[in-house]
């Protein structure tokens, strides 16, 4: 009985979180007036609100622009960041501690204070409606840069040594040896940079005024926002609808390296 | 630097470091030492170098410029403005401002204790010998990495007052519908709910691990000196799990005062400024009113407010290490 109950639960709460999901999909194949209510199915499928975003709205296009900024970003990340790593968890030069505690220094400034300013050197720039806007502030991260340090640490010296006593350089070493090591490292890193970009609006919204440069969910976000979906219920939901498969297709398939990245960011420092 | 403050992901590194890095950090990277290490690693400095360059283009010029800013009037395309203290004197009696403050402690009073007790509870029942536990963690998690916007849209729908799943719902079991999102009584602890729905996952397997680490034998010994289930979760499980805690209260609090896609989307603040948070009246500030240097205190002041209110959650809550 206690089993039963446990399992009831659980399962109550499972619901809860994806039937949203299911309701949506849903609602985006009925027609509008059938929106509302419990009941999924509907007596008359219909893709008409697909065909309405995808005539009104380049989503293609913004689904390249996220692909484009969202990989250019993540790959910039990871060799940068892995390059300051290694740095400072295997070599040696004067300097170095305090390199590492600027990292930890810049992880405190809270992005509110510096959102605006940084905004007006794009203006400044003249990257405004630009993909550079997009992707040339978000190149490094401090966080990645500290995390390959906490895992490279965990790379064998002797192993470097040997390395080094074949003649090979530290660039080297760094890519062909520590590098195939440290995929946990590495996973970790591009899907925390990945989600993240891949989800931001906030930033986008700022720097971006033409459609043909907008990002998937800015794209979305004003769909909704503004009057173009003319209150169809069922298209802003289609929209809502294309923005997610992706992600969600992702979790399916990753769904154990995700929330272990995810749930990691948060424990370890 | 990441300007995507608004999602999760950016802040976990954040309240990582608020966590962890005691302040003297700051004050070390002042007075650092290292002339015992050797100088043999020269390649050591290129490795560094973009990274260096990067952080003092995008993160330290904008920080520098903040303090500018904050005593300047600018629209970027005419020459600023000097203000003195005008700015800070027009945010200190900005009724907006303070509104938008009360808005997020309330949002925060209704999303944390809600995030706390769903969040263990799912988690102590994930912490039994259950099959498919790998399917509910995941089935909770889903929110999580699913975009803001999304979530954001699709509750728009179900709060929404006449045709609404949650309205529907409360009907049948013979309550009243609510305005969920046009009372402003409601709105806010509406956007908390939702919050709540979306973040909750994440959660639950930070406190599974936590619950993971706490050794069997605590309970065994506290078993043979007949302790209750309630008092085993009092007084071992909620102490072992602090660091947990601490860090959902950190995440959480960062979250509620980074709101901004949620009111955007679904109430553009409203109705009645209810749900107007720090950074859409900053977002509008500087877009709709051209107010840089106004737009810039009130991110200071934001960005003031979460040191403010992590620092008391870590004076009143935080225990010693265990």
């Amino acid at each position: 009985m206690k089993r039963f109950l446990l399992y009831a639960i659980l399962t109550v709460g499972a619901l809860v979180f994806l039937y949203p999901f299911v309701w949506m999909l849903a609602a985006t194949l009925k027609p509008e007036l059938e929106i509302a209510g419990f009941n999924p199915l509907s007596s008359h499928f219909t893709l008409e609100n697909y065909r309405f975003v995808l005539q009104k709205l380049p989503i293609l296009r913004g689904f390249g622009n996220s692909l484009l900024v969202s990989i250019a970003v993540t790959t910039s990340v990871i060799v940068f960041g892995s390059m300051v790593g290694y740095a400072l968890s295997r070599l040696h030069f004067r300097g170095r501690d305090l390199v590492f505690n600027l990292a930890l220094a810049t992880m405190m400034i809270p992005a509110q204070l510096t959102l605006i300013p940084l905004y007006t050197m794009m203006v400044k720039f003249g990257w405004v409606n630009s993909y550079l806007a997009l992707i040339v502030p978000t190149m490094m991260s401090s966080y990645a840069a500290l995390l390959f340090r906490q895992f490279f640490q965990s790379v064998p010296q002797s192993l470097i040594e040997a390395a080094r006593l074949d003649g090979c350089s530290d660039w080297r070493i760094l890519f062909t040896i520590v590098f195939p090591l440290s995929k946990p490292a590495i996973i970790t890193v591009a899907i925390l940079t990945f989600m993240g970009i891949w989800n931001d609006v906030l930033w986008p919204l700022m720097v971006i005024r033409d459609e043909r440069l907008m990002t998937m969910p800015l794209m979305v976000t004003l769909f909704a926002v503004g009057g173009q979906a003319e209150a169809r219920l069922g298209a802003q939901l289609a929209a809502a609808t294309l923005l997610a498969l992706p992600v969600i297709g992702a979790y399916l398939f990753l769904q154990r390296h995700l929330i272990e990245s995810i749930a990691t960011s948060g424990m370890k420092n | 630097m990441q300007p995507e403050e608004a999602n999760k992901f950016s802040t976990l590194s954040k309240a990582a470091a608020i966590l962890r890095i005691p302040l003297h950090g700051v004050a070390k990277v002042l007075r650092s030492r290292d002339g015992l290490h050797d100088q043999k690693d020269r390649v050591g400095y290129l490795m560094v170098l973009p990274y260096i360059l990067h952080i003092t283009i995008f993160l330290g010029y904008p920080l520098a410029f903040a303090f500018v800013l904050i005593f300047h009037r600018w629209n970027i395309y005419t020459p600023m403005k000097w203000v003195g203290l005008g700015n800070i004197k027009l945010l200190l009696t900005d009724p907006l401002v303070w509104k938008a403050l009360i808005n997020t402690l309330y949002f925060l009073l209704i999303h944390i204790p809600l995030q706390l007790v769903v969040a263990l509870g799912l988690a102590q029942l994930l912490n039994q010998k259950i099959r498919g536990r790998a399917f509910f963690r995941a089935s909770y998690f889903m929110p999580v990495v699913v975009s803001g916007v999304v979530v954001t849209m699709l509750w728009q729908q179900l709060y929404a007052s006449e045709t609404g799943l949650i309205n529907v719902l409360l009907q049948r079991v013979g309550l009243p519908g609510i305005g969920w999102l046009t009372d402003r009584r409601y709105a806010m602890p509406a956007i908390a709910i939702m919050a709540t729905w979306k973040n909750v996952g994440l959660y639950v397997v930070l406190f599974l691990v936590g619950l993971q680490g706490i050794s069997r034998d605590l309970y065994e010994a506290a078993e043979l000196d007949g302790a209750s289930a309630w008092q085993n979760f009092r007084l071992i499980t909620v102490p072992m799990l602090n660091p947990t805690i601490m860090l959902v209260l950190v995440l959480s609090t960062i979250g509620g005062f980074s709101l901004f896609i949620e009111p955007y989307v679904m109430t553009g603040g409203g109705p009645a400024n209810s749900t107007l948070s720090g950074i859409l009246y900053l977002y509008k500030q500087a877009f709709f009113f051209s107010k840089m240097g106004y737009a810039t205190t009130v991110g200071f002041f934001w960005a003031m407010m979460i040191f403010v209110v992590v620092l008391l959650q870590r004076r009143f809550v935080e225990t010693e290490a265990v």
